[in-house]
C-alpha cells in the first residue's frame, strides 16, 4: 500500500475539486483564527486586569494547569451533546481550551515586570493607562506572545480532533480516512496538519522576534555581553499537544 | 524651596511612618535625607511627588501645595531617580531619556537633541544612545537614570538611594560627577541615602531621620559632625566624625615648612630636575637613588583631612605640598600638624563660648 | 449518573487503568531519556539549539496526526497502543529536554565553581549539586508533561485505544451525558492527583525552596 498516494495525487490539490487539500487548510486556519481572536479578546484583558491589580490571581495561576488537564475530546463531545452538532459548540470548546494559556502567560508576563520600572514610570508622571500601554504591555509582550503561540498549537491540534463531531478542516482527512479505511488519506491529513502546525509555530516565533523589543527579549545581548537575558524567545511550553 | 509643613503619614495598616515633619529644603541646594532603614526618609521623599500621599500636614513646592495639583502633571515637573534606575528594558537608552519630554509633548527632534546632550553631560558617549539597558553596567544605568530625570529640565529632583546599588569605586565616581553636574545646574534636590558618608559628601544640608519618622537633626554636614544634637545623631554619624569633620577645612590655613628644610639631614626629599617629589631617602630610610615613595601629595585646595591622612601614612611622618605643576612648595611634619590642629580646636572653643 | 457507574463500573475501571498506563509509561520513559539528552544540551553548547528546536517542532505536531504518522515510520499497526505510548513519550521528551537543560543552566556558576573548588569531580558534582538545584525547574516541567499526557490519551479513543476517551465516544453515540461526565471527571482527577503527587515529591526533596519563601 502506498502511504503517500492521496497526498501526491494532483487531483486533491485542484482548487476546483470539492474537498481539495488547500481549501481544507484554509478552513482549518479560519477556525484557528476565529478561536484565537475570541480567546484573546477574553483572556488578554482579564490577564492584564489580574496581573495589574493582583486580584483573583489564583484564577490566573491555576488556569493553565486546569486548562491542560481538561480532556479536549471530552470537552468537545460534552458541548456537542448538550448544544447539538454544529460550528458553535466546537468553537466554544476551542475557545475554552485557548483561554488558559493566554490568560496565564499574560498574567505571568505582567507579574514578571521589574517593579522599579513601573515605579519610575509613575514617578515620571505617566497616567495609569500610559503605564499599561507604554511600559507594562511592552515588557510583558514576550510572555503574552508565547501564550498565544501555545494557544495556537492547542487550537490547531484540537480542531483536528473536532472533525470527529463534524468540523471541517484538515481533520476531515484523518477522520474520514479512518472511517473509510483509506490509510493514504489519513497520512495526507496527518502530514499536512503537522506541517501546518510547524509552519504556524515558526511564524509565531518570527513574529515574537519582530514585535518584542530586543531589550526585553535578550537579543540585544547577543552582540555584547555578560548579563543573562531576562526572558528568551523560545518554543512554547504550555500546550496539550 | 520645598516646605514640609507638619507632615505626617500613617499607612493603612496603622504604621506611623512620618510624624509631624516640619522643615524646608533650600532652592538650588542638595538636601540629603539620611537615617537607618525604616526611619521614614524614603516615605518623606516620595510624598514630595505624591507617590505616597501624606495623611496630615502639607508639602509645598515654592508655596504651592502638591496635593492641589494633578499628580501626573506634578510628577512630570519633578525629576525622579531611584535605586535600581528603573530603566525601561524595552526602550533604548535615548528613548528612555526622552520619556518625560514625550509625555509633555515636546517636539521629537528637539527632545532627541536635548537627550543626546544630556547623555554626554552625565558622562556617557553617543554610541550608548541606541543600546538597550541590558547592555549597560550598573554605573551606566544610573547615569542614564539621572539623564532621564533631567530631560525635561525640572527645577526639582528627587533621588532615592540612586548610587547605593553600585560598587564603592563606581559610587565615588558617580558622586563626584553628580556634584560637578549640580554645580552647573543648581537644581533643588532631595536625596535619600542610608550612608552617612554619602550624606556628608553630597549634602548642602542633611536631615537625619530616626525611627518613627522623626527629624533628629537638620543641619549642614559640618555642624552635624561638630555639634551632633543628641546621642542618636552622634552615634549615627560614627566614631571618626572628628577626623571626618577635618574635610570641611582647607589646608590653606596651615603654616608649612620650606622644602629646603628636608633637602639634607636625617630625612631627605628627593626631587627631580623640575622640582617634583620623587621619594624619601636618608640614613636608615633608603638610598637617594631608590627613594621610598612619598605616598601622595596635597595641594592648597585639599582639606585638612587629606593632609592629616598623608602625614600619618607617610613613611617619614611628613606630608608634601605641591603647586599646580606638581612642584614641591612646602612640607608639614606630623608634630607640627597636631599642634596646629590643637590650636584650631582651642580657637573654635573660644569663639563658641 | 450513579446508575451508569453502578452498571458499568467494570468497564470504567478498565478504561481508567488503560488511561493510567498510557499516560504514565511515557512520563517514565521521558524522564529516563530526557535527563541525559538535557545534560548533553548543556555540556555541549553547540547541541543546545538543535535539540531545543527539534523539540519544539515535534511538540507542535497535533496529537492525532502524530498517532497516525507513527505506524508507517516505526512499523506498528494503526490501532496499536504503542502508537499512543510512543507519541506521548515524544511529546514528553520534547518538553523535558528543554526543561532539564534550562534547569541545569539555571544553576549559578558560582555554586558549581565552589563545588569544583572543594574537590567534586564532574559526575559527583552533577548528582550532588547541579541536579538537586535544578530539580524545582525540572519537576515543574514534569508536571506540565504529566498533566498534558493524561489529557491527550483520550484522543487515542479515535483510533481505538484511548482509556477514558472511550467513554466520550460512547456518550456521543448514545447521546447520553453520564459517561461523558464520568470520563471528564476521572481524567481531570487523575491529572490533578498526578500533579499533586509531583508537588509533594518536590516539597519533600527540595525543602530549601519553601524555606526561602517563608523567610
Amino acid at each position: 500500500m502506498d502511504y503517500l498516494e492521496y497526498l501526491l495525487d494532483p487531483e486533491h490539490w485542484d482548487l476546483a475539486v470539492t474537498g481539495n487539500i488547500p481549501s481544507l487548510v484554509v478552513d482549518h486556519l479560519y477556525y484557528t483564527v476565529i478561536t484565537l481572536v475570541i480567546a484573546s479578546l477574553i483572556a488578554i484583558p482579564v490577564g492584564l486586569y489580574i496581573g495589574h491589580t493582583g486580584r483573583f490571581s489564583f484564577v490566573a495561576i491555576n488556569a493553565g494547569n486546569a486548562g491542560r488537564s481538561l480532556p479536549t475530546l471530552g470537552l468537545i463531545i460534552l458541548l456537542v451533546t448538550v448544544i447539538g452538532f454544529g460550528l458553535l459548540p466546537v468553537i466554544i470548546a476551542l475557545v475554552i481550551l485557548a483561554i488558559p494559556p493566554i490568560l496565564t502567560s499574560t498574567y505571568a508576563g505582567l507579574r514578571a515586570i521589574n517593579p522599579a520600572s513601573v515605579d519610575a514610570a509613575k514617578g515620571m508622571g505617566m497616567r495609569p493607562i500610559q503605564i499599561l500601554f507604554r511600559v507594562e504591555i511592552p515588557m510583558a509582550l514576550p510572555l503574552i506572545l508565547s501564550g498565544l503561540r501555545s494557544a495556537t498549537l492547542q487550537v490547531v491540534s484540537t480542531a483536528t480532533v473536532a472533525s470527529y463531531v463534524g468540523l471541517g478542516g484538515l481533520g476531515r482527512l484523518l477522520v474520514d480516512g479512518l472511517a473509510l479505511n483509506q490509510y493514504d488519506r489519513v497520512i495526507a491529513g496527518a502530514v499536512v496538519v503537522a506541517a501546518l502546525a510547524i509552519v504556524l509555530d515558526l511564524i509565531a516565533s518570527s513574529v515574537q522576534r519582530l514585535v518584542v523589543s530586543p531589550g526585553v527579549s535578550g537579543r540585544a545581548l547577543t552582540r555584547t555581553s555578560n548579563k543573562a537575558p531576562s526572558s528568551s524567545v523560545g518554543p512554547a511550553t504550555a500546550t496539550a499537544g | 524651596m520645598i516646605t514640609f509643613d507638619k507632615v505626617s503619614k500613617t499607612f493603612p495598616d496603622g504604621t506611623l511612618a512620618v510624624e509631624n515633619l516640619d522643615f524646608e529644603l533650600p532652592t538650588g541646594k542638595i538636601t540629603v535625607f539620611v537615617g537607618p532603614s525604616g526611619c521614614g526618609k524614603t516615605t518623606s521623599l516620595r510624598m514630595i511627588n505624591r507617590m505616597i500621599e501624606p495623611t496630615g500636614g502639607r508639602i509645598l513646592i515654592d508655596g504651592k501645595d502638591v496635593m492641589s495639583q494633578d499628580a501626573a502633571l506634578l510628577r512630570r515637573s519633578i525629576g525622579y531617580v531611584i535605586q535600581h534606575a528603573g530603566l525601561f528594558p524595552h526602550r533604548t537608552v535615548i528613548e528612555n531619556v526622552m520619556t518625560v519630554p514625550n509625555l509633555i509633548g515636546t517636539d521629537k527632534k528637539k527632545s532627541r537633541a536635548t537627550a543626546m546632550e544630556l547623555l554626554l553631560r552625565v558622562g556617557l558617549t553617543e554610541s550608548m544612545a541606541n543600546k538597550y539597558p541590558v547592555q549597560l553596567s550598573g554605573g551606566q544605568e544610573q547615569r542614564v537614570g539621572v539623564a532621564r530625570a533631567l530631560a525635561a529640565d525640572p527645577p526639582v529632583m528627587l533621588m532615592d538611594e540612586p548610587f547605593s546599588a553600585v560598587d564603592p569605586i563606581v559610587r565615588a565616581g558617580l558622586q563626584t560627577e553628580f556634584l560637578r553636574l549640580q554645580g552647573e545646574l543648581g537644581k533643588t534636590i532631595a536625596f535619600v541615602t542610608h550612608d552617612i558618608d554619602e550624606a556628608i559628601k553630597l549634602g548642602d544640608k542633611v536631615a537625619v531621620f530616626r525611627e518613627g519618622g522623626h527629624l533628629a537633626q537638620y543641619a549642614s554636614p559640618q555642624e552635624l559632625l561638630e555639634n551632633p544634637a543628641n546621642d542618636f545623631v552622634a552615634d549615627f554619624v560614627g566614631r571618626d566624625r572628628g577626623f571626618r569633620s577635618l574635610s570641611f577645612d582647607s589646608s590653606g590655613v596651615l603654616v608649612l615648612d620650606s622644602v629646603d628644610s628636608v633637602r639634607s639631614g636625617s630625612e631627605i626629599l628627593v626631587l627631580d630636575d623640575a622640582g617634583r617629589p620623587l621619594g624619601w631617602a636618608g640614613p636608615g630610610i633608603a638610598d637617594e637613588r631608590s627613594p621610598l615613595s612619598v605616598a601622595g601629595t596635597f595641594t592648597a585646595a585639599d582639606s585638612l583631612r587629606v593632609v592629616t591622612d598623608l602625614a600619618i601614612s607617610s613613611p617619614v611622618g611628613i606630608a608634601v605640598r605641591v603647586n599646580d605643576s606638581g612642584v614641591a612648595d612646602g612640607i608639614i611634619r606630623h608634630p607640627s600638624l597636631v599642634r596646629q590642629l590643637d590650636e584650631r580646636r582651642r580657637q573654635r572653643a573660644g569663639t563658641a563660648s | 449518573m450513579i446508575d451508569y457507574i453502578r452498571i458499568n463500573y467494570q468497564l470504567i475501571w478498565e478504561a481508567f487503568q488503560q488511561h493510567l498506563y498510557l499516560a504514565l509509561i511515557p512520563v517514565i520513559l521521558a524522564i529516563i531519556i530526557s535527563l541525559p539528552l538535557g545534560y548533553i544540551a548543556v555540556r555541549y553548547k553547540k547541541l543546545y539549539y538543535p535539540l531545543v528546536n527539534i523539540s519544539s517542532i515535534l511538540y507542535a505536531i497535533p496529537s492525532l496526526a502524530l498517532f497516525l504518522l507513527l505506524p508507517p515510520i516505526i512499523g506498528t499497526g494503526v490501532l496499536s497502543p504503542l502508537n499512543i505510548i510512543i507519541a506521548l513519550t515524544v511529546y514528553s521528551i520534547a518538553l523535558m529536554v528543554r526543561v532539564v537543560a534550562d534547569g541545569l543552566n539555571s544553576v549559578d556558576p558560582a555554586i558549581t565553581q565552589a563545588a569544583t573548588a572543594m574537590g567534586y569531580r564532574r559526575v559527583r558534582r552533577l548528582f550532588a549539586v547541579e541536579l538537586p538545584i535544578a530539580l524545582p525547574v525540572m519537576l515543574a516541567g514534569l508536571r506540565v508533561a504529566t498533566v498534558a499526557n493524561v489529557s491527550i490519551v483520550s484522543v487515542g479513543a479515535l483510533i481505538g485505544v484511548g482509556g477514558l476517551g472511550a467513554l466520550f465516544l460512547r456518550g456521543l453515540q448514545l447521546d447520553y451525558l453520564a459517561p461523558i461526565f464520568v470520563g471528564i471527571i476521572l481524567s481531570v482527577l487523575l491529572a490533578a492527583t498526578c500533579d499533586i503527587i509531583i508537588v509533594l515529591v518536590q516539597r519533600r526533596f527540595t525543602p530549601w525552596v519553601r524555606a526561602g519563601g517563608r523567610a
